[in-house]
């Protein structure tokens, strides 16, 4: 996965590079295509002119430098302009009864505050071939976090906390994995291998995740274009998170080992839209092979975007496909600030290896200045002054909509150093939390110059020190560029600090499981019995006449085939059913929380019924809710809730002229239509089921 | 010396690597029916079947492509992965103590090849420091490796020569002894130690890891702070087994190497004392003792080493209708001495007694433990019992199934009179036999309990 998106990288390399530098040298650092660029950095105050500076009026005019737009006024110029790129990793749950390497059972759920026993694990760095840790090793060693299990004997076992060595590997799971590998067209291994992934994090308590490759080298077909896919492994899921405060990190491990397919694609997306249209694919993709989980959670995808001579960044365990756009637009853009930042300070710092820091622990009193009031009950909290020559503007650069550059450093406080936020104050927030003279003071204690900007955080003693490293650490990455990361989303659009991305050299082949061949004859059997291409079922669709505003619905739920079946069982036209599936079951999805005991199959039972019985399909709807309600009503019963009587037709017919005749006698007005409304109205509960009301209608002779 | 270039392959597989002309380490474009397959040729692990290939994915996944379906083999470049571990030097601290890390060939501390997943075990001063730097703050560390081999194979000749070398290394005034070992026999060489060692006056600390240190989650690294505080700091002078006390990562346990044993194949907690309490828990704050009844560190250097071992002794696990041939062909192999491993208080069927006579007059010595691990062998109780006995089986009291092993080889390997290693077996050595067993030694809760719930979700088990 990581290596995949390692091409990005080399995507953007020589752009980055080459291209960006130019741009610096022509001076005023203004690129052609970005007309506004360059007036708007002229006047950031920070960078000329001595006078009061106005974070507020920094931050709208960076934001402005930057160029960045609203994504619903952006066009694809735009994303060509910053080099927008994106790749997508989606997981997908698979409907087994067991998890992937235990017996436990899969999709069965604990309560964050359920639990029968609890342990506790710390998560070691391993060396890596060349003989140094990982970045996020590094990071997750620093931050010395104590991993708590939760374990329910239900749903986990001595296998899944790592107490016990792996069972063959869940044979059902295996099937459905090549299953969708041939569906996406890549090419299926001739022995499966085992893997072993590092995570540092804990969420898997191995400290590392057991996938193997099915497939390499596929592709899917988009409305407009063709994405390639690198590769589909099966792999086990990881822990749900609990809590994550100060130095405790709580897991809970009923999700842990349950098998999951992840197909990675090329970062072939160059919009934000397509990124969304691509997840939609091969979430219908996976889920037309009927053999996967759907719910809440159930299909997660990681997000890697980058813009030119930015970074591959992986927004983290995306659920929802309506969020990529904004995410991705916001991400891409952020990097495109940073770049931007790292421009503005180059241009003081001359020499920035040799940048730094300074730093010093101080009272309360020293500085007169009052700090959230949480934060002064505790008394092992320490509180440190910073300054950070050349920075000034910086913080309240703009990075993200509503985010600047000290967000950065705050969030990272949070997750490497431990320390809860609010975690800091600086010199350039936007509603001033201290007075212009604590700075003054803060810069007279540090010997900084107006030119530097100064932060002002506060956390237990033990993390002091790690702190002070990492706020240098985040300020020295911003005089390289866009670090390396893994990003946490909000349904919002903008994302924060999650993670250092790991490295490359973190696979290696598991040594508790041999390796397995896959003959030919299993994968043509598979093939046999495989659905059809998405592409081919969109045309499916528009082909019956279908509503357009239906296909997402009907497509995320797998429903085709069961359209299919009414269609050739029951003789029901396709249009009719997908219209109450992609509308009448849909709403009803919206209305009630997710029943268990109804299922899809019920319709085509309800339908039968139906039609066995005679009655007008348009009673179908009616029907559906009270059995969407009451999963285990008869339909005989159904009928009478719903104060059905059989009636001939003809009986409802030979009203007619009575009631036209009544309406004739009292109308008010010559508008036939009102006519027709007030006779259906009499007779619609009647027609419910005996005729369809069309037909009805059309025998209203006014 | 020419270099295999088709590393691990054979058979069918090394046809067509061959037919191809692609070496292992090369960069290769694999045409097949399945579709074209790119990546690096990785070496053939042992024992898997000549029908495929390993390759190393661009991603770094590895998969295999059956040989069968192999059209065509491009080399595109060559890169051999060349492995090193890193070593950093052990710094040196006044004032800490000097603790020697004797080596058997079991992985306490190793890395991983990430290419070809093999396991280089770490251990040299520098190298360990690499990877558990947190030792150079316990104690100054030097290491020697007296032999490579898997715990499986260690045996009588590798007892001797660790107690010989321990004697060495006390005669020079080294502080604390950790002896890193594979965890499957820890426990036959914690009880030979303590019978070869005696006297020491300093600890003598066996560790290894339930999960190997290639991994984040690994046990190794903690199960070696714990053995470098109790080896150096600790004031517990005896023979021990350190280990993890709970599967979670919080402390670990200091075992008297009569007392203990394995007593789960995968459990990072697997090493219980049997009969008994441990004698100490141990974690990177120090040693807090349990017992009282320890020998305590000394600074003088009067160890007592009997590196003596004879080798025909063997254990015989009794089971329903076991037929006295068993015992007959050990006797008429020269066996010399024969643990009977019984059920219950210590019993086997009748069909046995004939043969139990004819190894006794053979000049066999024949001894009995009990198969439930916990509890004394009581062989007045039964008439069974009264019946082996009076057939020369000599009850061992509570003393553990391959402790009593271990000391009976040893004894032997000190004389042949048999009266003389009765004495020897039957004297106490370092609780190898304890005169009671205490209400706390013996704990095995069940789970579904309500009270044992409400313990182990406090507690960590």
């Amino acid at each position: 996965m990581e290596q995949g998106i390692k091409s990005l990288k080399h995507f953007c390399a020589p752009f980055g590079s080459a291209k960006f530098l130019t741009i610096i040298n022509t001076a005023a650092f203004c690129p052609a295509e970005i007309p506004n660029f360059a007036a708007s950095l002229e006047t950031i105050p920070s960078l000329t002119m001595k006078q009061q500076f106005d974070p507020k009026r920094n931050y709208e005019v960076t934001r402005k430098a930057v160029g960045y737009i609203e994504r619903k006024q952006a066009t694809q110029a735009d994303y060509d302009r910053i080099g927008f790129m994106s790749g997508l990793e989606v997981h997908q749950q698979l409907n087994t009864k067991q998890k992937l390497f235990c017996r436990c059972p899969a999709g069965v759920f604990q309560k964050p505050d359920e639990f029968d026993a609890e342990l506790i694990r710390h998560m070691r760095p391993t060396l890596s071939e060349l003989g140094e840790y990982d970045g996020t090793a590094l990071m997750e060693f620093k931050t010395r976090k104590e991993i708590v299990y939760r374990i329910s004997n239900k749903t986990a076992c001595t296998y899944d906390v790592d107490d016990t060595p792996p069972f063959p590997l869940n044979r059902e799971a295996l099937k459905i994995a090549i299953g969708v590998s041939v569906l996406s067209k890549l090419k299926i291994v001739g022995e499966v291998h085992i893997t072993r992934k590092q995570y540092l994090d804990g969420s898997i308590p191995t400290g590392f995740q057991r996938t193997a490759i099915i497939g390499v080298e596929g592709e899917i077909q988009l409305k407009n274009k063709k994405v390639r896919l690198i590769q589909l492994s099966l792999e086990e899921d990881s822990c749900r998170e609990v809590s994550d405060i100060g130095h405790v990190r709580i897991y809970r491990t009923d999700r842990l080992g349950m098998p999951l397919i992840e197909t990675v694609t090329y970062p072939d997306f160059t919009n934000p839209a397509e990124v969304k249209e691509g997840a939609d694919y091969i979430r219908f993709l996976n889920r037309s092979s009927g053999k996967v989980r759907q719910g809440i959670g159930s299909t997660r995808a990681d997000v890697n975007v980058s813009c030119r001579g930015g970074t591959r960044v992986e927004i983290k365990g995306v659920a929802h496909t309506s969020w990529m756009p904004e995410l991705t637009h916001n991400e891409a853009f952020r990097q495109w600030a940073l770049i931007q930042i790292k421009e503005l300070v180059l241009k003081s710092v001359k020499d920035p290896a040799s940048w730094k820091l300074s730093s010093k622990e101080v009272s309360l009193k020293e500085i007169r200045i009052e700090l959230p009031s949480i934060h002064k009950a505790n008394k092992s909290t320490r509180i440190c002054i910073v300054n950070l020559p050349m920075f000034r503007g910086v913080l309240s650069h703009f990075t993200q909509p509503g985010r600047m550059f000290a967000d950065e450093i705050s969030e990272r406080l949070k997750v490497i150093a431990c320390i809860e936020e609010p975690n800091m104050i600086h010199s350039e927030m936007l509603e001033d939390m201290a007075r212009d003279k604590v700075w003054v003071k803060v810069r007279s204690l540090l010997g900084g110059r107006e030119e530097d900007a100064q932060l002002i955080f506060w956390g237990p003693e033990a993390d002091i020190k790690t702190a002070v490293e990492t706020i240098e650490e985040r300020c020295r990455m911003a005089l390289t560029g866009v670090p390396n990361e893994t990003r946490k989303s909000f349904e919002d659009g903008t994302t924060i600090f999650e993670r250092v991305l790991p490295g490359a050299d973190r696979m290696y082949p598991d040594t508790d499981s041999a390796p397995i061949p896959l003959e030919d004859e299993v994968i043509e059997n598979l093939r046999k019995n495989l659905p059809p291409d998405i592409c081919d079922r969109f045309a499916q669709l528009t082909d019956w006449g279908v509503p357009q505003d239906t296909f997402t619905f009907l497509l995320k739920y797998n429903l085709v085939p069961l359209i299919e079946k009414c269609c050739s069982d029951l003789d029901i036209s396709p249009k009719f059913c997908a219209t109450l599936l992609g509308h009448s079951l849909k709403h009803l999805h919206g209305k009630f929380a997710t029943l268990l005991l109804f299922r899809n199959d019920m319709i085509f039972e309800l339908l039968k019924y139906i039609m066995k019985r005679g009655l007008d399909l348009a009673i179908a709807g009616k029907m559906l809710r009270v059995l969407y309600e009451h999963p285990k009503m008869d339909f005989d019963s159904i009928l009478v809730t719903l104060g059905y009587k059989e009636i001939p037709k003809e009986e409802i017919l030979a009203k007619l002229p009575f009631l036209v005749k009544k309406y004739k006698e009292t109308r008010l007005s010559d508008d036939n239509a009102a006519g027709h409304r007030w006779i259906m109205g009499n007779l619609h509960q009647l027609a419910l089921g005996n005729i369809s009301l069309r037909e009805l209608n059309e025998h209203i002779n006014l | 010396m020419s270099e295999d270039i088709f590393q691990g392959y054979k058979g069918r597989a090394l046809e067509v690597l061959q037919k191809f002309n692609a070496r292992v380490w090369a960069k290769v474009k694999v045409d097949t029916t399945r579709g074209v397959f790119e990546g690096t040729i990785l070496p053939r692990a042992e024992n898997t079947d000549d029908k495929h290939l390993v390759m190393k994915f661009f991603t770094g996944y590895n998969i295999g492509i059956d040989i069968d379906t192999i059209t065509d083999i491009i080399e595109l470049g060559y890169k051999k992965a060349v492995y090193k571990i890193p070593e950093k030097e052990f710094p040196y601290s006044k004032g800490k103590p000097n603790v020697k890390l004797l080596g058997t060939g079991g992985t306490i501390a190793s890395r991983l090849d990430y290419r070809t997943g093999a396991v280089i075990p770490a251990f040299s001063p520098g190298e360990l420091y690499g990877a558990v730097p947190e030792l150079a703050d316990i104690c100054n560390l030097t290491t020697e490796k007296i032999f490579a081999v898997f715990s499986e194979n260690m045996g009588p000749l590798q007892y001797r020569k660790l107690a010989v070398a321990i004697g060495e290394e006390i005669e020079k005034g080294i502080q604390g002894i950790i002896i890193g070992h594979g965890t499957d026999t820890m426990h036959y060489t914690s009880a030979a130690l303590t019978f070869m060692v005696q006297n020491s006056p300093i600890p003598i600390v066996l560790v290894g890891s339930q999960r190997s240190s290639d991994r984040p989650s690994s046990d190794a690294a903690l199960n070696l702070m714990h053995a470098a505080t109790a080896a150096g700091h600790g004031d517990i002078a005896e023979v021990m087994v350190c280990m993890f006390g709970p599967t979670s990562d919080e402390y670990g346990f200091l075992h008297r190497g009569t007392r203990v044993r394995k007593m789960h194949s995968s459990y990072r907690s697997t090493f219980r004392t049997i009969g008994d309490t441990p004698i100490a828990t141990v974690s990177r704050k120090g040693v807090v003792p349990i017992k009282d009844d320890y020998n305590r560190r000394r600074n003088d250097r009067n160890v007592k080493i009997t590196p003596v071992f004879e080798e025909k002794v063997a254990m015989i696990y009794y089971y329903t209708n076991m037929q006295p041939d068993m015992i007959d062909s050990l006797v008429e192999n020269g066996y010399k001495g024969i643990i009977i491993i019984g059920t219950g208080l210590g019993h086997v069927n009748k069909p046995l007694y004939p043969a139990i006579e004819r190894a006794r007059d053979r000049g066999v010595a024949v001894y009995m433990t009990v198969q439930t691990l916990w509890g004394y062998v009581h062989m007045f109780v039964y008439d069974t019992g009264r019946d082996l006995m009076a057939k020369g089986v000599i009850p061992l009291e509570n003393m553990l199934p391959e402790v009593a092993y271990i000391k009976l080889g040893w004894a032997l390997g000190q004389t042949s009179d048999l009266e003389e290693v009765k004495k020897i077996m039957l004297t106490p050595i370092n609780s190898d036999i304890t005169p009671r067993e205490p209400y706390n030694g013996y704990l095995i809760y069940q789970g579904g309990v309500p009270e044992v719930e409400a313990f182990i979700k406090k507690f960590h088990k």
